[in-house]
């Protein structure tokens, strides 16, 4: 199908000649995702059709006490500094984006009238800026008016580098002005296909104006609101202690009518996963618990019979094994793994091939992770419309034949070489029981096929953490290969393939700060990458996206092993609704209980 | 006694400064970043925690950093928590009650068991009820509070349904079911640490006493026809409590110093679990606090101890 004939079609949809099933019927005819095909109708202005999940409680309040359990309580209220997931979905029960994203990777407008397209005038064409139209007569909590004073306002507090908040990447390089009381238009300092970042989701929650203008830059610790949260949210805050109990009450003036359906709410710290779990589908003490990283096999056991259940929720986390394209075993200028050396063995394409051969992921996923990992070929796998349709396969003869076609021979100890150089790596990742007995599967395919690994494990806390003067860091990566789970945060896979950008080289000039661990570098990548930097039609952008999901797969920089939804544990009698991209509680209002 | 309490107080000076050095080069030498998740975060721009950490002071060499955490905790400054970035005192007191109620608790009931069970043991040592309290104790003190703990929710928890096993500082209800309430979720860590404390107590107290009553005057008081109740409670416990008197008094930072496996296991909000909470996240403040908190208190007890055994018995002389 041409373009011209999509865009045809697209209008007919528009103008209510053809239906939106229909459309995408024929899309997914064509072999199109049906998300894909949504997305082509959400860009296009036609509205977006109703998600599956629907609200029954007709009047607001009522549903007595919400208790919510976290193995790592939330320790700060302020979006700003939210690191964790824990303190992001804290301050998610008082503080609202502009818009959030529902479990298709779409927009919902929250603070927001809509959501910006092309159609309504909220997206420039040229993708230079975007306007916000603000919904009217939402107050804060202590019932000052929310404006666009306050977008703005938000937006000088997190750009400013002195308040060092987390949120600056999605407001440093963009220029938010008040068009009028209920209107604010961002402007960018080049085309920008993804727009929604600033205002929008996790890294979107807005702050009062009137409560924190005095405490921007170098004082932001001492603005009492920190601790005290005044939002615009369905809930009030109460009482915290900062990783023990987070309390909050019903906001009676909240601006979505009948919600919430609960009265208060309360998360509680503490613990580990294990007993959380109990606690929600064995003995009903709580209503949810938070990230379930337990294996399936006991949760199964758990929900036998069980006063709860357990809530796949799909999101961008991969578990993936990164290949070293840089030799960690020699030292050049005080840093191994140096972009200035090439690895003497994984240099070689066919071994890479072969070692994505060796990866057995069907079993990794059916004795391993079980409902909470899903095998798969592709790095980038949700939202739907932007998942490669590689398959993957696990082939040891092929793996056997690839190698002794290129010339690594087996010696008499088993191991092949070639030039006196043997096929024999390290392979490291942080010490989980699941991953271990990942490594082991993955060593003992790469046994038969004459490659020999020593496997290595780190505790996490070392593994993952930004200490330069430690060795054993993923960032430094001194090993030939290694396996851990790296999460694409947004929707818009652009940001999560920088990590193979040769730019982002993890090297000791920038303090391994850079995001490519791999030192994977190709010019053709860099170019395809920045090509949908700058693509602004969606459909283009997408299938340019893939492409580059493709190469790195082909090129074999990573081999992806499962993606790893969340899994909530969550009480039989409670309706929730989850997304992956956006905080674990931005549907809190819409939560009720149903007997 | 006066000159001694000077002299033990002015020996206890040098041993905290000392303490505090030690226990801030492991942690500056420790691996780990109180802003790792930071820096693993692609949405977060490394500048973020490079500012963080230049704010923090903590690009700065160890010394200046222990000497500025020096001043600022002589002159009463317990700093700010790196991760919730809430003062460190606000923190603790919002943790001591717990810890206060449910370790103290656990510790008086330990003593309550370990004091009547221990004498009367020692009083007829061998016989049945000395056997089965020893079965008893070594049964108590082998099994370790993680497994009692996680036995105590499998049977009165999941199975019978009778305790919830979250405990909560603030709990909804009010008055008099506000009391059974607590009294419901509190009873099965009490429980757990009581158990394992009164196990070696009673030992203690068994075998101090058997020291005891074999000896001459006690022989001489029974002689003297006293009765069996003044003998042991006068002339025996009295002397026996020496050794446990220590043991009680080492125990009693612990009663501030939480528990960290058993808060652990029931979620209580305890000193112990924001000390492992801030180790796990590298929140060096809140771990400085906390662990040089604890180690004033075991040279303070240390102290009373010894201030104790004078007036328990009067042929200790302080000079």
């Amino acid at each position: 199908m041409k373009e011209k004939q999509l865009r045809r079609m697209i209008k007919a949809v528009a103008d209510g000649r053809v239906s939106r099933r229909t459309f995408i019927q024929r899309m997914v005819a064509l072999g199109l995702t049906a998300p894909l095909a949504t997305q082509m109708l959400t860009h296009s202005g036609v509205a977006v059709a109703q998600t599956k999940f629907e609200y029954k409680p007709t009047k607001r309040g009522g549903g007595g006490p919400l208790k919510i359990l976290y193995w790592q309580g939330p320790t700060l209220l302020n979006p700003h500094f939210a690191v964790g997931t824990k303190d992001q979905d804290g301050s998610r029960v008082f503080y609202e984006p502009l818009a959030g994203w529902d479990a298709d990777g779409n927009l919902v407008p929250i603070l927001a009238a809509e959501i910006p397209t092309v159609d309504n005038g909220g997206l420039a064409k040229d993708g230079m800026s975007v306007t916000w139209k603000l919904k009217q007569g939402v107050q804060w909590h202590d019932g000052k008016p929310f404006t666009a004073d306050d977008c703005v306002f938000n937006w000088e507090y997190a750009k400013d580098p002195a308040t060092a908040a987390v949120t600056i990447a999605a407001y440093k390089d963009v220029k938010v002005e008040k068009l009028d009381q209920y209107t604010i238009k961002v402007t960018f300092s080049k085309p920008t296909p993804f727009w929604a970042q600033a205002f929008v989701g996790i890294f979107g929650m807005i702050i009062p104006k009137h409560l924190f203008a005095d405490y921007m830059g170098g004082k932001s610790r001492e603005a009492p609101a920190n601790l005290k949260p005044v939002g615009t949210g369905a809930f009030k805050f109460v009482d915290f202690k900062p990783g023990d109990m987070l309390k909050g009450e019903i906001n009676t003036n909240y601006h979505v009518p009948n919600k919430p359906y609960f009265d208060t709410v309360e998360i509680k710290g503490g613990g580990d996963a294990v007993s959380a779990a109990r606690a929600v589908i064995q003995t009903g003490e709580f209503d949810m618990a938070w990230n379930m990283q337990v294996e399936d096999e006991i949760l199964v056991k758990l929900e036998q019979n069980g006063k709860g259940r357990i809530v796949i929720v799909e999101g961008g986390n991969i578990e993936h094994i990164g290949i070293n394209f840089t030799d960690p075993w020699t030292e050049v200028d005080g840093e191994r793994s140096s972009t200035k050396t090439k690895h003497p063995v994984l240099s070689d394409p066919a071994v890479r091939k072969a070692l994505a051969l060796l990866v057995d992921r069907t079993s990794v996923e059916k004795f391993i992770y079980g409902r909470t990992g899903t095998a798969t070929a592709a790095f980038v796998n949700k939202p739907d419309r932007f998942r490669s349709k590689k398959t993957f396969e696990f082939n040891i003869d092929k793996a056997n034949k690839l190698l002794d076609d290129a010339g690594w021979a087996k010696g008499s100890d088993g191991i092949r070489a070639k030039d006196g150089k043997k096929l024999k790596f390290v392979y490291q990742t942080s010490i989980n029981a699941p991953r271990q007995k990942n490594q082991a599967i993955v060593k003992q395919a790469c046994q038969k096929a004459g490659i020999d690994l020593e496997l290595k494990s780190i505790v996490a806390s070392v593994f993952f953490s930004s200490d330069v003067g430690n060795p054993d860091t993923y960032s430094k990566f001194y090993t030939d290969i290694q396996m851990f789970t790296t999460t694409q945060p947004q929707p818009d896979p652009h940001e999560f393939l920088f990590q193979f950008v040769s730019t982002e080289v993890k090297n000791k000039a920038n303090k391994w700060q850079g995001r490519n661990y791999t030192r994977y570098q190709s010019p053709a990548y860099d170019k395809l990458h920045a090509s949908a930097g700058s693509e602004l039609d969606p459909v283009k952008r997408a299938a340019i996206l893939i492409q580059c999901n493709d190469m790195v797969i082909d090129d074999v920089a990573v081999i992806p092993v499962v993606y790893r939804p969340m899994v909530q544990a969550v009480s039989n009698t409670l309706k929730t609704l989850f997304t992956g991209w956006d905080s674990n509680l931005s549907g809190l209002s819409s939560w009720y209980r149903e007997a | 006694m006066g000159q001694y309490l000077i002299r033990r107080l002015l020996i206890a000076v040098p041993s905290l400064f000392g303490i505090s050095l030690v226990l801030f080069l492991v942690l500056a030498l420790a691996p780990g970043d109180p802003f790792g998740e930071l820096t693993t975060n692609p949405n977060v721009p490394p500048e973020v925690a490079a500012a963080l950490r230049q704010k923090f002071g903590l690009d700065d060499p160890i010394f200046v950093r222990y000497f500025r955490w020096l001043f600022a905790m002589l002159q009463g400054d317990w700093g700010f928590s790196f991760v919730s970035r809430v003062n460190v005192d606000t923190l603790i007191l919002q943790r001591l009650p717990a810890t206060l109620f449910v370790i103290g608790s656990a510790q008086v009931l330990a003593l309550a068991i370990a004091l009547p069970v221990g004498v009367y043991a020692a009083r007829r040592p061998y016989s049945i009820f000395d056997q089965i309290a020893n079965t008893l104790a070594f049964i108590g003190f082998s099994l370790p509070t993680f497994f009692t703990g996680l036995v105590f929710i499998l049977v009165f928890s999941i199975t019978l349904d009778w305790l919830p096993f979250v405990y909560r500082s603030d709990l909804p209800a009010t008055g008099w079911r506000w009391y059974w309430e607590h009294f419901r979720q509190a009873i099965m860590p009490i429980m757990v640490l009581a158990l394992f404390q009164a196990a070696s107590m009673t030992r203690y107290v068994r075998s101090a006493v058997l020291d005891v009553i074999r000896l001459d005057y006690v022989t001489t008081a029974r002689a003297k026809g006293l009765g069996e109740g003044r003998v042991i409670m006068k002339h025996v416990v009295r002397n026996a409590l020496i050794p446990v008197v220590t043991l009680v008094a080492l125990q009693m930072p612990a009663v501030f110093g939480g528990a960290i496996v058993t808060e652990q296991i029931f979620r209580i909000p305890g000193i112990g679990s924001l000390l492992i909470s801030s180790i796990l996240a590298n929140d060096t403040p809140v771990i400085m606090a906390v662990t040089f908190v604890f180690s004033c208190l075991v040279v303070f007890f240390n102290l009373m101890a010894d201030l104790l055994y004078g007036w328990l018995d009067p042929r200790i002389k302080f000079s």
